[in-house]
């Protein structure tokens, strides 16, 4: 399963949420807004930083350089272009998009 | 109204600013100035240069009274007025000189 | 407000931003409403809570969104004699940002003393 969060998370509870409920193994995609969960060093890094135990995370990187984010993600977090997105949708099996 | 030049059509709104920016060239704001019956000197070069560097620095075209006081610090105060700009620019040097020099109309013109 | 300073005095307004930029029109529309604004020569200040902080970040790369960019912008509003910008404290931190971090100086400020300006205004605009 795909899950993308356009929410940013310090004023939604869309990430929280989503974690909540990826399983094991999902992948989960950070656009717009929500690419700031992206960043190192914040007060919802260390819930992002412990799923990245058990998800992948990827952030689609226009929204992540439109943001001025592109120097503070974390590690662990993957870079993706548009490309990259489309190819993630094909991988899996479903999107869920939490809104 | 689109303008026609060297069998090119280049688009504008309906007050006649671009609607491309990149479209813009030395002689388009001439083409511009032509088809309001005004000749460019080089004091309005001077305020259209000016207004380009402002945009490329802040992606905004100045207010007229941005404008007039920047004009001001930059050329001299002798320049830096409004009677000074109003006449190279009749029909308001914000929005004239705007047009020109290929910016958007200034926030805040209606 | 009372009729005899309704007139000429100048008012107090402030702008009070809480969206990140791009996301939402929010932040682009405020700072549109600033510059229209400044023509009225009005006694402007500007605050940034939340994810407002976020339209002040250095940095921001607009290319490949394939939107505007309007950051820079900030930095004209000197021009415009809007000069007084507070930022939350608690806001900055909560997103591992500090004052040089932004693209403009701002005043950060805590909670309390935010309260204070807010209620130091005439007119509160809200983004």
């Amino acid at each position: 399963m795909l899950h993308t969060v356009n929410k940013s998370p310090f004023e939604h509870k869309a990430l929280e949420s989503c974690l909540k409920f990826a399983r094991q193994g999902s992948a989960v995609l950070l656009i717009e807004d929500g690419v700031y969960a992206a960043a190192r060093d914040t007060a919802v890094s260390p819930q992002v930083q412990k799923a990245l135990h058990s998800v992948t995370i990827y952030a689609l990187k226009p929204d992540v350089e439109a943001r001025g984010m592109q120097n503070r993600v974390m590690d662990g977090v993957r870079l993706v272009d548009y490309g990259g997105f489309v190819d993630l949708v094909a991988e899996h099996n479903a999107v869920q998009s939490w809104l | 109204m689109p303008i026609e030049m060297d069998g090119k059509t280049i688009e504008t709104d309906e007050e006649g600013y671009l609607a491309n920016r990149t479209d813009w060239s030395e002689d388009v704001a001439k083409e511009m100035a032509r088809l309001d019956s005004c000749e460019l000197t080089q004091n309005h070069w001077e305020v259209l240069n000016f207004l380009r560097e402002y945009y490329d620095e802040y992606q905004i075209a100045p207010a007229v009274r941005v404008l007039t006081k920047a004009i001001g610090k930059k050329l001299g105060a002798d320049k830096g007025n409004s009677k000074y700009l109003y006449e190279l620019f009749p029909y308001g040097p914000a929005k004239q000189a705007c047009k020109y020099a290929g910016l958007p109309k200034p926030t805040g013109c209606v | 407000m009372t009729e005899e300073n309704a007139g000429s005095v100048a008012k107090r307004f402030l702008y009070v931003n809480r969206r990140a930029p791009y996301g939402t029109l929010y932040a682009l529309e405020s700072l549109e409403v600033v510059l229209i604004g400044a023509a009225f020569e009005q006694d402007v200040s500007l605050a940034f809570l939340g994810d407002g902080v976020y339209q002040l970040t250095k940095g921001q790369d607009t290319k490949a969104l394939e939107v505007k960019n309007f950051s820079p912008a900030f930095r004209a509003l000197e021009d415009y004699d809007v000069t007084k910008l507070y930022v939350e404290k608690e806001a900055l931190e909560a997103r591992g940002l500090s004052e040089s971090d932004l693209v403009v100086p701002v005043e950060v400020v805590d909670a309390e003393r935010m309260a204070e300006i807010m209620e130091a205004q005439d007119v509160i605009l809200s983004f």
